[in-house]
C-alpha cells in the first residue's frame, strides 16, 4: 500500500507542470461551474463530464477501437510477406554475425553507406499505398444502418465516422488561437524574435519543458530549435542515454536482421536521392538499425492498438518453437520510413542524440502516422478530416476531382503519412514540426494538406487527369507554410 | 532601343546561349561588328595580346578583364595578397594586425602552399615539422580540376603525381586541415561578379551557390585514401564514381549548409563563418584590385572554391575566371541559367547595346540574387562615417551579431 501511494504521488509530481496536467486542471475548473455537479459525486461527475468534454481515456478508446474491423491484419500481410522473401532469398530472419564480420561493420560504422550494405534482392515489403488501401477498406461494422447520413454524404476514401474537428472549432479552441494574425506576422516577427532571444536563453536554462512546448507554437529560432525540442521531448544525452545507444550499437554489430536489409534499400531509394537528406545517409543506417533493436519501443504498444508483429523461432533442436517479437522493437519499417529520420540530422549532429530525439518522437507522433486507431492524431483520423475539410470548404473542387478519377486523398496521402517530410523544404518542414510538438498533435498536418489544395485550387479545377492532378501537387519545396495555413485557417474562418 | 545587341560567344552552353535568346540579341559571329562577348579565357588572351593590338570600342563590351588572372593564377593570387599585405603593415591598418606568433589576424585566409615539384624539399621539411597534418593536394593549370587530394603521407605524393596523366605535373600542396581528421564540410563554389564602374570598384556576390562534398567520405586510413574517389573534388571526376547520384550530384545547396551549421552550432558562430567567407572575397579582391587594369569595357564573373575546416574556419583554395556552365543536375542548371541572367541584367541594363563612355551605376533593383559586398562610389562618399545606414545596400546577415564584434574591420569593409 505505502508503495502504490509513494510511487503515484511521483507521478503525480511529474505529471505537474505537463501539458497534460495543465489540461485535465483547466478542464475540470470548467466542469466545476457546471449545474450538474453535486458535491456527492463530485468526483464521477467531473469524471463524466471531463469524457463529454472529449478527453478521452486510453482504456475507453482501445473500447472503441474493437468497434472497427481490427487492422492487425495489415502487421500480418507484413509479416508473412517478410516470412516469404526471407524464404525467397534464404536469408534467416536474425543471424549472428561472424567476428570477422563484426570487426568490420565496427570499423565501418560512420560510413556504412560507402558500400552497397545489404541484398541486394530484398524489396520494400509495403508501401504507403498498402496502408491506403487498408484505410480505404475500413468500415465500421456497427454502422451499417443506411440512414447513416454522415457517411454517404461523404465524398472521400475514408468510410468510417470519426469524431475530427473542423475549422471553426479548431480556430476558436485555444489549438490555434495563438497563431498570429497574418497581418501582424510579417512586422512583428523580426521584432519579436529579438525581444525573445534573450528570454529564450532563461527558457533552455531553466530546462522548462511546458514552456518550451509553447514557445515551440510559435515556431523555434533555427538556433534553439534544437535543444528546445529535446526538451519538449524530455530526452537528455545523460551517460545513461549514452550507454544505451551504444548497447543497441553492440546488437547490431553482433547480429544481422533480415529487417536491416529492408532499412538499407529504403534509405538507398529514397534519402540518399534527396537534395536535402543526402548528405545524413550514414547517420540514417546508424539510428535505424539501432532503432530495430530497441525493446524499449515495445512500450508503445500500451497505447498503441495494433499489437507487434511475432515471428516463430525454432530452437536449435527443431523441437520448439516460441513466438517472439520480430523485429525487437516490434516496428516493421516500410518504405520511406527513413523520412521520419532524415530532417532530425540538421538538428543533432551526435548519433546518441539524434537517436533518444527520433525515439521519442516516433512512440509519440510517428507510429500514429502507420498505426490504425481512432485517435485524432492517427492515420484515420487525419485523412478523415483532410477530407472533411476540403468538401466542406471548397465543395466544387472536391466533386470535380472525384469525377475525374483523382480522389484528393489518394494525392495528400503521401505527405500525411510522412508528416510531409520529403516533400516540404527543410526549413519550412521543421517549422511545421514545431507545431506538431508546440500542440501536441498531427492534425496540423491534415490542415496543411487542406491548404495545399485550397492554394492549388485554381489549377486543380482545370485539369481533367489524375495524372495532371498529380503534376500540379508534385513540387511542394517552395511552399511556406505558415502563410498558408493562416490564409486557410482564417481566411475561410471569417 | 537603338538596336539590338549582337552577341558572340566561343562557349556553346545553353545556359548563356538562352539568355541571349531570351533577350531578342542577335548572334553573329567573331568577325562580325559586335556588341557583347562572352569568351574563354583562350580568346581573351588573343584579344588582349600586344601582338593583334586588338581595340574595343565603345559599344563593346567582354566578360574578362584582360589581366583576370592576376587572381586565378595561384602564384600571382599569393603574391598580390603578400602585398597588399605589407601595404597594410605599411600603413599601420589595424587590418595587419599580427598575432604573438606573426600570425595575421584577419589576413590569415590562403593556406601555405608549396609549388611542386620545384618546392619539394622545402615541401617535405615542413611536412616533418607536423607530421600528423593532411595535406592538399591539386593539379594547377588545368582549369576545371582534375580533383582535390587528400594525403597524409610523403609516399603518396609520388603516387599521385605518378598518376596524373596531364603533362604539366605540376601540383600545389596546401596546408588546409588541422591535426584532427574530422569530417570536412566542404568546399563553397560561389560565383562573383566583379564590376569595375568608371568611379571605382563595385563587388558584389551571387546570394545563391553550392557546396560540394565528396561521395566517398573521406577517412584517415591509407585504404581508403588508395581509393581514386576520396577526395573533395569537382563534379566532373565524381561523375564517374560509382556513387554518384545524378539528382543531387553530390552537392548541397549554401542555405541547407547554413540551416544545418545554425541548427547544430547555432547562429553566431554560423554568421561568424559567412562574414569570414565575405571578408575573404573582398580582401583578395581588393588585393588585386590596383594591378587589374581598369577597362570599362569588362567585367569579370569569378568563382570562388572556399575550404571549412571542421573548426568552421574557411581557406581560400583557389578563384576561378570561368566557372563551369557545365550543368550537372537540373538545380545546377536554373541556378547557372539564373546567374547568367542576373549577370546580364547588371552589366547590360535593359537589354541595350552597352555603351561604356557613361558612368554605369549599380542598378540597385535588378540586382536580382546578387547581393553588395562593396561599393568604392558608395564608400568614398560616406568615408567619413562608421553609420550602419550607409550599408543599407549590403544585406550580409546578421548585422546585430557584427556590431557586437570585437573586431575592428565589421563596422566597414572600407
Amino acid at each position: 500500500m505505502m508503495d502504490e501511494s509513494v510511487s503515484i504521488t511521483q507521478i503525480v509530481q511529474r505529471l505537474k507542470g505537463t501539458n497534460l496536467h495543465s489540461q485535465l486542471e483547466k478542464q475540470a475548473k470548467e466542469c466545476l461551474h457546471k449545474p450538474e455537479i453535486k458535491l456527492e459525486t463530485l468526483k464521477d461527475d467531473v469524471r463524466r463530464l471531463l469524457k463529454a468534454s472529449g478527453m478521452t481515456w486510453l482504456s475507453d478508446e482501445k473500447k472503441s477501437i474493437k468497434k472497427i474491423e481490427t487492422t492487425d491484419s495489415l502487421s500480418c500481410r507484413i509479416l508473412k510477406s517478410l516470412n516469404s522473401m526471407c524464404t525467397e532469398l534464404g536469408i534467416p530472419l536474425a543471424r549472428k554475425r561472424p567476428v570477422a564480420e563484426q570487426k568490420e561493420l565496427t570499423n565501418k560504422w560512420n560510413e556504412m553507406g560507402t558500400d552497397e550494405p545489404g541484398n541486394a534482392d530484398t524489396h520494400s515489403l509495403f508501401f504507403h499505398s498498402d496502408i491506403l488501401k487498408v484505410l480505404v477498406g475500413l468500415k465500421n461494422p456497427n454502422n451499417e444502418r443506411s440512414e447513416d447520413l454522415t457517411v454517404r454524404s461523404h465524398w472521400g476514401l475514408i468510410q468510417v465516422s470519426l469524431n475530427v474537428r473542423d475549422i471553426l472549432q479548431m480556430v476558436s479552441l485555444p489549438f490555434f488561437i495563438s497563431l498570429p494574425s497574418i497581418f501582424l506576422i510579417h512586422y512583428i516577427t523580426v521584432f519579436f524574435r529579438m525581444h525573445l532571444h534573450i528570454q529564450n536563453n532563461t527558457l533552455v536554462s531553466e530546462q522548462d519543458s511546458a514552456a518550451a512546448q509553447q514557445y515551440s507554437r510559435q515556431g523555434c529560432p533555427t538556433g534553439l530549435r534544437a535543444q528546445l525540442w529535446s526538451l519538449i521531448l524530455n530526452t537528455t544525452n545523460d551517460p545513461e542515454d549514452i550507454t544505451h545507444y551504444e548497447q543497441l550499437k553492440a546488437r547490431v554489430i553482433h547480429h544481422d536482421l533480415l529487417v536491416d536489409n529492408l532499412i538499407y534499400k529504403d534509405v538507398k531509394l529514397t534519402a540518399s536521392n534527396d537534395d536535402y537528406y543526402f548528405v545524413f545517409e550514414d547517420y540514417l543506417y546508424q539510428v535505424l538499425l539501432c532503432f530495430s533493436r530497441d525493446t524499449a519501443v515495445l512500450e508503445h504498444f500500451n497505447y498503441n492498438c495494433a499489437t507487434p508483429p511475432k515471428s516463430c523461432i525454432q530452437s536449435k533442436s527443431g523441437s520448439e518453437q516460441c513466438a517472439v517479437v520480430y523485429p525487437p522493437n516490434g516496428v516493421i519499417p516500410f518504405h520511406g520510413f527513413s523520412m521520419y529520420v532524415a530532417p532530425l540530422c540538421f538538428l543533432y549532429n551526435e548519433p546518441s542524440k539524434l537517436y533518444s530525439v527520433f525515439r521519442e518522437m516516433y512512440i509519440r507522433y510517428f507510429f500514429r502516422l502507420h498505426s490504425i486507431s481512432s485517435h485524432p492524431s492517427g492515420i484515420v483520423s487525419l485523412c478523415l478530416q483532410f477530407e472533411r475539410l476540403l468538401q466542406t470548404h471548397l465543395p466544387q473542387l472536391f466533386y470535380h476531382l472525384r469525377e475525374i478519377g483523382a480522389q484528393p486523398l489518394r494525392i495528400a496521402f503521401k505527405w500525411i503519412v510522412r508528416a510531409f517530410s520529403g516533400y516540404l523544404s527543410t526549413d519550412q518542414l521543421l517549422l511545421l514540426w514545431d507545431r506538431i510538438l508546440g500542440y501536441d498533435s498531427l492534425e496540423i498536418v491534415a490542415v496543411l494538406a487542406t491548404a495545399v489544395f485550397v492554394f492549388r485550387a485554381e489549377n486543380l479545377m482545370e485539369v481533367t487527369s489524375l495524372a495532371s492532378a498529380e503534376a500540379v501537387l508534385a513540387d511542394l519545396s517552395t511552399l511556406k507554410v505558415m502563410p498558408l495555413l493562416q490564409i486557410f485557417l482564417f481566411a475561410t474562418s471569417v | 532601343m537603338a538596336g539590338k545587341v549582337k552577341w558572340v560567344t566561343d562557349i556553346e552552353k545553353s545556359v548563356l546561349i538562352n539568355n541571349f535568346e531570351k533577350r531578342g540579341w542577335i548572334q553573329v559571329t567573331d568577325s562580325d561588328d559586335w556588341n557583347f562577348y562572352w569568351m574563354s579565357i583562350q580568346t581573351i588572351r588573343n584579344v588582349f595580346s600586344v601582338d593583334t593590338g586588338y581595340r574595343l570600342s565603345d559599344d563593346q563590351m567582354v566578360n574578362h578583364f584582360p589581366n583576370h588572372y592576376e587572381l586565378t593564377r595561384k602564384d600571382l593570387m599569393i603574391k598580390n595578397i603578400k602585398r597588399y599585405r605589407k601595404e597594410l603593415e605599411k600603413e599601420a591598418s589595424p587590418l595587419a594586425e599580427k598575432d604573438e606568433n606573426g600570425k595575421h589576424l584577419y589576413l590569415d585566409f590562403v593556406p601555405v602552399t608549396f609549388m611542386l615539384p620545384a618546392d619539394y624539399n622545402l615541401f617535405v621539411e615542413e611536412f616533418r615539422k607536423s607530421p600528423s597534418s593532411t595535406w592538399i593536394m591539386k593539379p594547377c593549370g588545368k582549369a576545371q580540376g582534375k580533383g582535390i587530394f587528400l594525403i597524409n603521407k610523403l609516399s603518396q605524393i609520388k603516387k599521385w603525381s605518378r598518376d596524373s596523366q596531364v603533362e604539366n605535373t605540376n601540383s600545389e600542396i596546401l596546408v588546409g586541415l588541422n591535426n584532427d581528421n574530422s569530417q570536412l564540410f566542404g568546399i563553397i563554389d560561389s560565383p562573383l561578379h566583379l564590376l569595375i564602374c568608371t568611379k571605382g570598384l563595385c563587388f558584389v556576390r551571387y546570394k545563391l551557390g553550392f557546396c560540394r562534398f565528396c561521395t566517398v567520405k573521406y577517412t584517415p586510413s591509407t585504404s581508403e585514401l588508395d581509393n581514386m574517389f576520396v577526395h573533395l573534388t569537382n563534379v566532373a571526376i565524381q561523375k564517374h564514381g560509382d556513387d554518384y547520384n545524378h539528382v543531387h550530384g553530390g552537392k548541397w545547396t549554401v542555405s541547407n549548409l547554413r540551416l544545418y551549421l545554425e541548427s547544430t552550432r547555432g547562429r553566431d558562430v554560423t554568421n561568424h563563418l559567412f562574414d569570414q567567407i565575405h571578408w575573404i572575397i573582398v580582401q583578395s579582391l581588393k588585393a588585386v584590385a590596383p594591378v587589374m587594369n581598369n577597362d570599362k569595357h569588362c567585367f569579370e564573373c569569378y568563382g570562388y572554391d572556399i575550404i571549412i575546416d571542421d573548426k568552421l574556419k574557411p581557406w581560400l583554395i583557389e578563384v576561378n575566371a570561368s566557372p563551369s556552365l557545365t550543368s550537372s543536375t537540373a538545380n545546377d542548371r536554373i541556378l547557372k541559367y539564373n546567374l547568367i541572367n542576373d549577370t546580364l541584367n547588371i552589366v547590360t541594363p535593359n537589354g541595350e547595346i552597352p555603351d561604356c563612355r557613361w558612368n554605369r551605376s549599380l542598378p540597385k533593383e535588378a540586382l536580382g540574387h546578387y547581393q553588395v559586398l562593396y561599393d568604392e562610389e558608395q564608400a568614398l562618399s560616406e568615408s567619413a562615417e562608421r553609420d550602419l545606414r550607409s550599408r543599407s545596400g549590403q544585406l550580409l546577415g546578421s548585422k546585430g551579431s557584427r556590431s557586437s564584434s570585437v573586431r575592428p574591420f565589421p563596422a566597414t569593409w572600407k
